[in-house]
């Protein structure tokens, strides 16, 4: 490969052309005719997944504000993973709901394009942009059934809040850009560095708002509001996409701004993420416990996810650096298996998503109830499966860092979830089925060869995991 | 010459004039315009810094920002078109099935 300016882009720019192609594909498409929108998307995360693998520890820089280093790329390959799955879920669903293909799939494209460019970034401008690409994308995707008032009104939440949050991040990137001269996350680095400690209130500013607007994309509580309702209303494939690919997206960029250019302050927001990561762990078991709505337990169980990541975020040893990679990893393919269950088992006009419908799944389709025990024991971090490892390595690096209390409440909480997470599976296996509900929905081709693959991916890293940790442990020494 | 000082003060104002209104008021479309006054206040001061700074990024920066705010203003609409068609109403305390 010869060294352009151009070369760290080349992930991106599969992608979009994968995305662009979507679209006029869609606008020649004939009245009847079927096109596999997906598989052309999917040519395009795969052509991204073979030049992340080109350009890895090539350290490549597109006009300084696109870095592809390991991290970015590690993540990157962690983001077509989650594409990939996503669309293949989405074959099913969108014939069965009458989704708009074109568009349907255009948007998720676009919205991994944004990810992946807010993975590398190396710039606050191009990740507050790389955010509103991904963002607004994913907002469309919330309501994309429009004849679904609650999917609508998710969607507006959604917006809302999201567009409230990006404000706020966008000020705090003002306050950066003032008091360092420049949005360059290596420039603001090295500016603080040399500056150590003169406690500009400015930029203390600047770091609380940036944190406020990180906090509600990884949906931190306090500021996790939005997030139970709109993955409650979104289609469960969409829920799975964004609780995932956004927060693996939004972590990313998390990790690069607060390790390498805040590095400096970290004495002042090393307390702030304490008390969020304390508030999420808590908040999301202990609210996930009293749902009824599988949906809603999932997005409760995905905030305390995000609460387990900012612990190894504050345990910013090596382990611990590691740990957030490869714990985003296991639980964006776990969670997007989940979802990937629910949204395979509902049908056009009901979403099947309550509690009971899980009721004697295993009389009727022992194959999806035994796959989705094994996503929900992952989530709830039990051996031999890929949550697990990335439990351990969090809450080992936690303890290394000397972080005991953090690490004891990561435990004791995640020994709660395990109590709604199995909840399910004794619905699944010991309940008889409610003789009022219909039969569960058939399953078969794409969506389960996705779910089988994703299962794979599940033992794999929580059997095998060394391979994979010792990529991220390499692919994180890169660059703090 | 304004000091620097002047033009954060104001955009500190517009910026707590554009939260207080998301948080206050009753009707989308004003949610919707308090949201856009919250970006126009951050852009003040990128314009500022800028000046002050003797660089030109925070102008430049400030296009990328207009641009951003237009396509979230379309889609934020667009969304609650979708709303209203369902509704009737634009007001947010309406929309209750989702446990807010």
């Amino acid at each position: 490969m010869m060294d352009t300016p151009f070369n760290a882009v080349v992930p991106m720019l599969c992608v979009v052309f994968a995305a662009l192609a979507v679209m006029m594909a869609e606008a020649f498409r004939g009245r009847d005719e079927q096109m596999a929108l997906g598989g052309l998307g999917i040519v395009g995360l795969v052509g991204a997944a073979v030049s992340s693998m080109l350009l890895w520890n090539r350290n490549a820089s597109s006009f300084g504000v696109i870095v592809a280093d390991n991290f970015g790329l590690f993540v990157t390959m962690t983001l077509v993973i989650v594409g990939v799955l996503t669309i293949m879920f989405s074959s099913v669903v969108v014939r069965r709901d009458g989704l708009p293909a074109g568009e349907y799939y255009a948007l998720v494209l676009f919205a991994v394009v944004g990810m992946i460019m807010m993975a590398t970034a190396n710039d606050l401008l191009v990740i507050f942009i790389a955010l509103e690409i991904l963002s607004l994308a994913v907002y469309v995707l919330t309501g994309i059934r429009r004849d679904d008032p609650r999917a609508t009104e998710a969607a507006f939440k959604y917006f809302l809040l999201g567009a409230f949050s990006s404000a706020f991040f966008l000020y705090g990137i003002a306050f950066t850009y003032g008091v360092s001269g420049s949005t360059r996350l290596d420039r603001i680095g090295a500016f603080l560095a040399a500056q150590s400690m003169s406690d500009s209130p400015l930029i203390l500013v600047a770091i609380g708002m940036l944190l406020v607007g990180f906090a509600f994309k990884i949906s931190a509580v306090p500021f996790h509001m939005w997030t139970p309702d709109a993955y409650e209303g979104a289609p469960a494939v969409v829920t799975g996409f964004m609780s995932t690919g956004v927060k693996a997206a939004a972590f990313a960029a998390f990790t690069r701004v607060f390790l390498s250019a805040f590095e400096p302050f970290s004495v002042d927001w090393a307390p702030m993420i304490w008390i969020l990561a304390v508030a999420t762990m808590i908040l999301g078991t202990v609210v996930g416990v009293a749902q009824t709505n599988v949906k809603r337990m999932l997005a409760y169980s995905s905030i305390a996810h995000g609460g387990y990541l900012l612990v190894g975020l504050i345990a910013a040893n090596d382990v611990g650096k590691a740990a957030i990679l490869f714990y985003l990893l296991a639980y964006a393919v776990t969670n997007v298996a989940a979802f990937g269950v629910i949204a395979l088992l509902g049908t056009r006009d009901a979403a099947n998503d309550e509690l009971r419908d899980f009721s004697g799944l295993w009389h009727g389709r022992p194959a999806l109830a035994a796959l989705m025990t094994v996503c929900l024991l992952s989530l709830g971090g039990l051996p031999p499966t890929a949550g697990f490892i990335g439990k351990w390595y969090i809450f080992s690096a936690a303890v290394s860092a000397g972080y005991y209390g953090l690490a004891i409440i990561g435990v004791l909480t995640s020994v709660v979830s395990v109590f709604f997470y199995l909840r399910v599976v004794v619905m699944m296996y010991m309940e008889e089925r409610d003789p009022g509900l219909a039969a569960p929905a058939h399953v078969g081709g794409v969506g389960m060869v996705a779910l089988v693959a994703s299962i794979v991916v599940i033992f794999y890293l929580g059997v095998l995991p060394t391979r994979v940790l010792d990529l991220a442990a390499e692919s994180i020494s890169t660059i703090f | 010459m304004i000091p620097l000082s002047h033009y954060l003060i104001v955009s500190a104002i517009l910026f707590g004039i554009g939260t207080t209104g998301v948080l206050v008021r009753r009707n989308l479309i004003t949610i919707l315009l308090s949201i856009e006054i919250m970006l126009n206040a951050v852009n003040l001061t990128f314009i500022a810094f800028g000046r002050q700074l003797g660089s030109v990024d925070g102008q430049i920066i400030v296009f990328f920002v207009m641009t951003v705010a237009a396509a979230e203003a379309a889609v934020g609409l667009a969304i609650v078109i979708g709303l209203f068609r369902h509704r009737e109403s634009l007001n947010p305390d309406a929309f209750a099935s989702l446990k807010w």
